[in-house]
């Protein structure tokens, strides 16, 4: 049993739920959502913020879930893909993402759709991106910005043509 | 990953205290490189103080029409923000050119100024790297160097500093805001990074603890600008990047700012070229002329002399780019 201060009593907050968690403070909210809550959606790929599998939203915000310490999220709403749909009724980016036959194997796809539901939202609220022209106007939603955008979530499947059809589907509809 | 305590503070003072209280301690931002540093066995720290909770989530004009930038001001937040993409494009660009989508959104400003080099043998452990280990020797020299430094390096290190906003930073004047153990300082950022010389371990010329609380703009010369190149089009390192500003008088020269990036173990700033180019008619050989200036000091290795000629080709485009925008 290690000294108490390397430990920390951990309340998080997943997809709407609060989880009283005591966690050795090197847990990662990557390790903390599969090891400590069962909560396997979120995938570890690279381990290293290097891949996206591990993508999640803190706040609404896409983030690494590997590079981030449970332990400083307290107090932040984390949704994983399991609290973005159900099988019952999938999220719009979930259907898009089998609409459009996004996936191949599939180990990426949660962290895909994570960062793409986040995506969409940089995207509503004007953020701009390496491949916008203009800084002073809102970004266009065409194929080179998804895909500049989603360039931090890896598909070594290679289903990007249909990844990016899949968000340009949905963020269609939201710009509709 | 070595087992660590963990505090966050709200107040810089307690950060401080917290700080000074533990021989090993680091200040935890967005984590998106130390965290990382942590799972290599390269950063192994006693005690992390999360200072994401200190006041420092601003950005605000002064008065005097300087852009105050709160250090812990997440990077996706900063790229988006109005007055950075109207008055100093070049920091948005560097901004959204740098890292993911993920990892924008929890870097700090703080700590992109504070990231670690991502030179092969520093991140490996197993590896001799003066920067890390200081006196055990540099393989890079010999050995892996494809992307490190051309400018200003030493026997010791020829590491390269890896952020893009900060040689944006640089180019528009750049001031860090720091708390130290004797109260607020200024520090110009080109006297904030070191070059490596014979204490290569030490990248800045900070002492240990000081905070770093906010990064101040003066007003911009002119239009800015930044160009990066890199091995694919989205999400990796620069091999050679440039932030400039210019500001024009008909196609002379009134005022220009010129840094590069992935060239040393901080951002260049290129006063040789910028004294180049001051009071002389902008066109492309004038630029080239400037380019190949500051380039002469280069110091290329084995497998890196191709960025002389990328960064001269960069800086060309970017300066007539900022003269055809009519700076």
């Amino acid at each position: 049993m290690p000294p108490p201060d390397l430990t920390s009593r951990v309340n998080l907050r997943v997809n709407g739920a609060e989880h009283a968690l005591e966690l050795d403070n090197r847990t990662t909210v990557l390790d903390a959502l599969r090891e400590h809550l069962d909560l396997t959606g979120t995938k570890k790929g690279c381990d290293h913020g290097q891949c996206g599998a591990c993508t999640v939203l803190v706040d609404g915000r896409r983030a690494n879930a590997c590079l981030l310490f449970a332990v400083a999220v307290e107090g932040q709403q984390i949704t994983t893909i399991e609290g973005l749909g159900s099988e019952a009724a999938l999220h719009p980016m979930q259907q898009a993402f089998v609409n459009r036959d996004a996936l191949q194997c599939g180990y990426c796809t949660p962290g895909q759709i994570c960062s793409a539901v986040g995506m969409v939202d940089e995207l509503a609220a004007g953020w701009p991106s390496a491949v916008t022209d203009d800084l002073t106007s809102a970004p266009d939603a065409d194929p080179d910005e998804i895909r500049e955008r989603m360039s931090g979530n890896i598909c070594r499947c290679g289903a990007y043509v249909n990844i990016v059809a899949a968000i340009a589907d949905v963020n269609a509809d939201v710009a509709r | 990953m070595k087992q660590f305590a963990y505090a966050r503070a709200t107040q810089a003072a307690d950060a401080m205290r917290l700080q000074a209280g533990t021989l090993n301690s680091h200040y935890l931002g967005g984590g998106t490189n130390l965290v990382d540093l942590m799972k290599l066995g390269v950063a192994a720290p006693d005690l992390l103080i999360d200072v994401t909770a200190l006041p420092y989530d601003f950005v605000s004009e002064t008065d005097e029409g300087e852009l105050q930038i709160g250090a812990t001001v997440r990077n996706s937040v900063l790229a988006a923000h109005p007055q950075v993409r109207g008055r100093y494009p070049a920091l948005s660009q560097a901004l959204v050119a740098g890292a993911s989508g993920q990892l924008r959104n929890l870097a700090t400003v703080g700590g992109n100024l504070l990231q670690r080099t991502r030179c092969p043998y520093f991140q490996d452990v197993s590896k001799p790297c003066n920067k890390r280990d200081p006196h055990s020797g540099c393989p890079a020299r010999e050995g892996e160097h494809r992307n490190l430094a051309i400018l200003g390096a030493s026997e010791d290190c020829v590491a390269t500093h890896p952020s893009d906003m900060a040689v944006a930073l640089m180019a528009l004047d750049a001031v860090v805001h720091v708390q130290g153990a004797s109260g607020p300082r200024q520090v110009p950022l080109g006297e904030f990074y070191r070059l490596p010389g014979r204490e290569p371990h030490r990248d800045t010329t900070l002492r240990p603890g000081t905070l770093i609380t906010a990064v101040a703009l003066p007003p911009p010369i002119g239009p800015s600008r930044y160009r990066k190149a890199r091995e694919r089009a989205s999400y990796a390192f620069a091999i050679g990047s440039v932030a400039a500003a210019l500001a024009m008088d008909g196609d002379v020269v009134r005022d220009v700012r010129i840094a590069l990036g992935a060239v040393a173990a901080m951002p260049w700033r290129a006063r040789q070229a910028e004294d180049v180019l001051r009071g002389t008619r902008l066109d492309e050989s004038a630029a080239r002329a400037a380019a190949e200036t500051e380039l002469a000091q280069a110091h290329p290795l084995r497998d890196n002399g191709y960025k002389v000629p990328l960064l001269t080709e960069l800086v060309v485009q970017t300066l007539l780019e900022l003269r055809d925008l009519g700076a």
